[in-house]
Formats: structure tokens, C-alpha cells, sequence
């Protein structure tokens, strides 16, 4: 619906604003295993032809339940999962079958948080080597110096002691492990960060730390945000416009304002009403579901 | 109140690797038919008091002091044998993770049937006609394959209502729900609670039910336990707790989460100074309990 997302655009800035990652019609095939003698056998698709973009400076939510096909989205959005169809862009640029070795340079411009910081950063390293070795790697450091430079000033800002530095990561608690997460994208400077469900391990204390951390820091330095999650509430305190995902294809898509006042989609009211809040309401638990069966 | 069925009073526990206390003098009481929240963030000793009512706490964690009496005796002084057919009988869990939680290598059929035929010694027979009864009553789709079933062939929902089932398969008096539903999706939390709710009315079951979820508190919940630091911070009934908290850190933690329903609200995180105001209160009552 190009005139609506126009006309949604001009309402919000007088500046039209750029898109900086989008994709069309893009589909996703996980295939099955190879077996001998028998060759492939059929193949799940996971993306049934989504449309999304992501403007520069924007935070977009992806809300969907298990299976519904939000991470492997993501994923395809960082050319880290191949797609069968559709295509993808970056500041105009088409990238969809870019080869890795194009493809390299604009990792640093596109980063990622992941769900489960204790398996994503390697355990036998330090925080200190977890950090610099991208910014080396990237050549967004000219030197260790530099390198460790940069990772001391960014732990002041994103409220890390400095003695984790030499600890490894089992060492922290975990939200200081999820904070050591968003300094290693940051660091980079990227133009976009994809965080999957990056606070649903943690405390209500901590996720709120966390959350205000990613807030700040992209209002700060410019950055385009995906956030996936299941959790609504943790989408709407946190993002621009939102996508509904289902079954591999979005459900509905508008501002965050719009989608939770006025959800169009059944299935979006569902998800909805299915949010316990921390307030007394008799009716809740008997409202809505389908008596309770499967 | 009547008379509850769990009275736990002034339990203390502590690490015998260093002495460190975990829990700090925790008193709560569950009625029949009631269920309590025991909320707090990690740490709070919330899983500590779990553990310790299925008699399954690690062996570094020893019981120091106090009562916990169920169904009018006090646990710490019965023996083994007795306390073996409580555990596990008359007071089951439903517990977090429902895939790690079932034996994979066991059909649903066996799995289900243990309990009753081994504690109640029914036969064979009978034993699966119970099981197909549960399965109905926990509201599953064609039981029959489920039965058959191997976990890994169910879904999440699936697998946590056959727990559920596995857990009220005795009557137990008292049910231990340590974050049940954390695991699944939001639609599949709401049918989950509902059908806790709905046999707990049926069957007159206690339920401790374990969360950090104050959403879900709101929801199931009668009575709440707010825990820090194996303290007692708060208690009360439910409305009196997320409508007028008392306590500043119930208030906080109330602030902290996110709120679909009002953006401008939540994601304030806990202020330092109540954090440092409640450890300064358990500094100053452990010094008094050690020169007691």
C-alpha cells in the first residue's frame, strides 16, 4: 500500500524520510535434509512473500508467536539466511544475491543483538577481546590502542564497569551480558541493528535498563532498529511502527499508536487481549479464548 | 482464612558452601483452593522455596530454621518415608519447561501412567483409562495420539497441558507452578491458566505458583509473596498489592514493565536507593539474628 505508507510519512515529518534497508515479496525455503539415494525431500516455507522497509532513524517492532516466521525475517533482512524469492535492498541497493565478499563491508553497517548473550559470546574470551576484535576486523579502529580506546569511553556510556573488561562472559550477571551485546553492534556504528528478543530472559528491572539503553543510543548515533519479540507491551514502548507476522506472512503492518488502538486484524486483538496486564480484571482469563480448548 | 493447607514460618536457609543466607526468615500460608504468587526478581529465593516444599533442593542449600507444615505436619520432622508419600503425591509440580521436563525416550502413555500405577497401584488397565480421562479433562485433542506420542511430537501447548495433566493425576493438595507458562505464547498462556484455573476450582487445589509476571499475577493469583533476596518484602492479597503496594519496591517493580496499554508508563527500572535501602535492611537483620 505505497499511498498509505506516503501519506502515514508526511503526517509524521515535513522531511521525507529515507528508506535505508527494505525487502519485497521475499520468501524463504528451509530445506530438508538430504538423504541418500532419495534426494531432497520437499522443504519448509517459512516467508510466504513479505514486504517491509525500515526508514534511516526509525525503530520498527516484528511481533509474532513461535513459528510464525520473525527471526528468519530478520535474518533474511542481514543476508544471513539465503531467500528462494523476493528481493532486498540497502540504501537502494539491491543485495539479495550479493557475494560474501560484497557482502562483508556492509556487516559492519548492518549489526545484530542476540536473544541469548551467554551462547553468543564466545566464552573462552574476554570482554575486552569480544569487543576490540570487531572494531580491528572492521577497520573502525586503527589500532589496539584505538581499539580499547573506543571500548572504555562507549562502557562509560552503556554503564559497564570497567573490571568486567578482563572477566569473561560467565562472569557477569546477565544483564551485563546483554549490555556487553549492544556495546559490540554499537561499537561499529552501524546504520542498522536487529535485536531478537533481547530482553525475554532477563528482570522487569533490567529489561527496563535495557530497553532505555537501546532507546537512548539510537536517538544518539541515528540508527534504524528492528526489534523482534513476542511481547506487544515490549513493542509498543519501544517502537515507531510495527509488523504483525503470522504464518509467514504479515498480518498487519501501521504505527504503533494506530495498530494497538485500532487493530485491524483479528488475529492482532487476539494477541492483544491475550497480554495479562498487572491489574485486576475478573473478566480476563474467561474473555476471548475459545473456552480454553487447543 | 481456613485453615490453610501450607503454613511456612520463619524458614531460614542457607549455602553450605558459604554460609550465605538464601532465605531470611520467609513466612507465607496457602489456603485450599487458593492459589498464591510468589514473585521476585532472580535470586529472590522464589525457586529456593519451590524446591524445598518437593523436597528436592540441592544438597548445598541447608535448611537452618523453621517450620513448614503441610496439611497439619511440620515437614522437617517426618520421616523419609513419610516424607515420600508427600513428595511428588500430595504435592506435585508443574514446572517451567515442558520439553525438558518429560522423558524423551518414553511415550506420553507411560509417562502419565507411572504415577498411578506405581502410588495408587492400579492396574495396567485402568491406569490408562485414568490417563485418557486427564488428558481429556486438561482439554487435549485426540488424546489417543497423544498418548502414543512421544514429547517431541507434540507442540509446546500440547506437552505443558500433559504436565498439567501429570501433576493433578493424584490429587495432590497442593500444586507447585514454577513459571509455567513463561515458556509458551502469549494466546497459549491464556488457555494454559485458564485450564489451571478451571481444575483447580474443580479439584479444591492449592497451587504456590512461582512467577516474575506480575500480569499473570493479576490474573491467577489470590494471594502474592513479593521475595527479595530471600526476604519478604511484601504480602497480601492481590488487589491490595498492584493497587495499593506499600512498599516502595512493589511500586517499582510494578513501573518496570512495559505497559502496551499506556507507552508513557512503564520501563522505569528500580531506583539504586531502594535496591540499596532493602540490602541495608537485611544487612542490619542478619547482624541481629547472628548475635541472637
Amino acid at each position: 500500500m505505497p499511498c498509505e505508507r506516503i501519506s502515514s510519512r508526511l503526517t509524521e515529518e515535513k522531511v521525507m524520510p529515507e528508506t535505508l534497508i527494505a525487502a519485497n515479496g521475499i520468501e524463504v525455503v528451509y530445506r530438508a535434509r538430504r538423504r541418500a539415494g532419495r534426494g531432497e525431500i520437499g522443504g519448509v516455507k517459512v516467508l510466504h512473500g513479505v514486504d517491509i522497509y525500515i526508514d534511516r532513524h526509525e525503530t520498527i517492532g516484528i511481533v509474532g508467536e513461535s513459528g510464525s516466521g520473525k527471526s528468519t525475517l530478520g535474518r533474511a533482512l542481514l543476508r544471513l539466511t539465503e531467500v528462494t524469492a523476493g528481493s532486498i535492498t540497502f540504501e537502494g541497493r539491491n543485495i539479495t544475491h550479493l557475494p560474501d565478499s560484497q557482502i562483508v563491508p556492509l556487516r559492519r553497517r548492518m549489526q545484530m543483538i542476540f536473544q541469548d548473550p551467554m551462547s553468543s559470546l564466545n566464552p573462552r574470551r574476554s570482554i575486552r577481546q569480544i569487543l576490540t576484535e570487531p572494531l580491528l576486523f572492521h577497520r573502525v579502529a586503527t589500532d589496539k590502542a584505538d581499539a580499547n580506546r573506543r571500548v572504555r569511553r562507549f562502557f562509560e556510556r552503556v554503564a559497564l564497569p570497567l573490571s568486567c573488561l578482563d572477566r569473561a562472559p560467565h562472569e557477569l550477571s546477565g544483564g551485563q551480558r546483554q549490555r556487553v551485546g549492544i556495546a559490540r553492534a554499537a561499537l561499529l556504528e552501524p546504520d542498522f541493528v536487529l535485536a531478537d528478543e533481547i530482553v525475554s530472559g532477563l528482570d522487569v528491572s533490567t529489561q527496563a535498563q535495557t530497553l532505555n539503553l537501546l532507546k537512548a543510543l539510537s536517538r544518539e548515533m541515528g540508527l534504524a532498529m528492528a526489534f523482534i519479540s513476542h511481547d506487544l507491551s515490549v513493542i509498543r514502548s519501544v517502537c515507531d511502527r510495527v509488523y504483525v507476522m503470522r504464518h509467514g506472512v504479515i498480518a498487519e503492518h501501521g504505527r504503533c499508536d494506530h495498530v494497538f488502538a485500532q487493530p485491524k486484524d483479528p488475529y492482532t486483538q487476539l494477541l492483544i487481549d491475550a497480554i495479562p496486564l498487572p491489574r485486576i480484571d475478573p473478566g480476563w482469563l474467561t474473555r476471548g479464548t475459545d473456552g480454553g480448548n487447543q | 482464612m481456613t485453615n490453610p493447607i501450607l503454613r511456612i514460618s520463619d524458614l531460614n536457609a542457607i549455602s553450605d558452601l558459604d554460609g550465605r543466607p538464601i532465605l531470611r526468615g520467609v513466612s507465607l500460608d496457602v489456603a485450599p483452593g487458593q492459589t498464591l504468587g510468589l514473585v521476585g526478581e532472580s535470586g529472590a529465593g522464589k525457586s529456593t522455596i519451590a524446591k524445598a516444599l518437593l523436597g528436592i533442593l540441592p544438597r548445598t542449600v541447608r535448611i537452618a530454621s523453621g517450620r513448614v507444615v503441610f496439611d497439619g505436619r511440620d515437614l522437617r520432622e517426618l520421616p523419609e518415608r513419610e516424607l515420600n508419600r508427600i513428595f511428588g503425591d500430595q504435592i506435585a509440580l508443574i514446572p517451567q519447561d515442558p520439553l525438558t521436563s518429560l522423558n524423551p525416550g518414553r511415550r506420553i502413555e507411560r509417562q502419565l501412567t507411572d504415577g498411578l500405577r506405581l502410588r495408587r497401584k492400579l492396574p495396567w488397565r485402568q491406569a490408562r483409562i485414568r490417563a485418557l480421562q486427564l488428558l481429556e479433562e486438561v482439554r487435549v485433542r485426540e488424546p489417543e495420539r497423544v498418548m502414543r506420542s512421544f514429547p517431541h511430537e507434540l507442540s509446546g501447548g500440547t506437552r505443558q497441558r500433559v504436565l498439567i495433566a501429570a501433576a493433578f493425576a493424584l490429587e495432590p493438595k497442593l500444586i507447585i507452578a514454577d513459571e509455567p507458562t513463561t515458556a509458551l505464547d502469549v494466546t497459549v498462556q491464556k488457555q494454559v491458566l485458564r485450564l489451571m484455573r478451571d481444575l483447580q476450582t474443580h479439584h479444591r487445589t492449592a497451587i504456590v505458583f512461582v512467577t516474575h509476571d506480575l500480569g499473570v499475577v493479576a490474573q491467577i493469583c489470590d494471594r502474592v509473596t513479593l521475595l527479595f533476596e530471600g526476604r519478604v518484602v511484601e504480602s497480601g492479597t492481590t488487589a491490595e498489592m498492584l493497587e495499593t503496594p506499600k512498599h516502595p519496591y512493589t511500586k517499582a517493580l510494578i513501573a518496570a514493565g512495559p505497559r502496551y496499554d499506556r507507552p508513557d508508563a512503564g520501563l522505569q527500572p528500580v531506583g539504586d536507593e531502594i535496591i540499596n535501602a532493602l540490602r541495608a535492611d537485611i544487612v542490619a537483620s542478619d547482624g541481629r539474628e547472628s548475635h541472637a
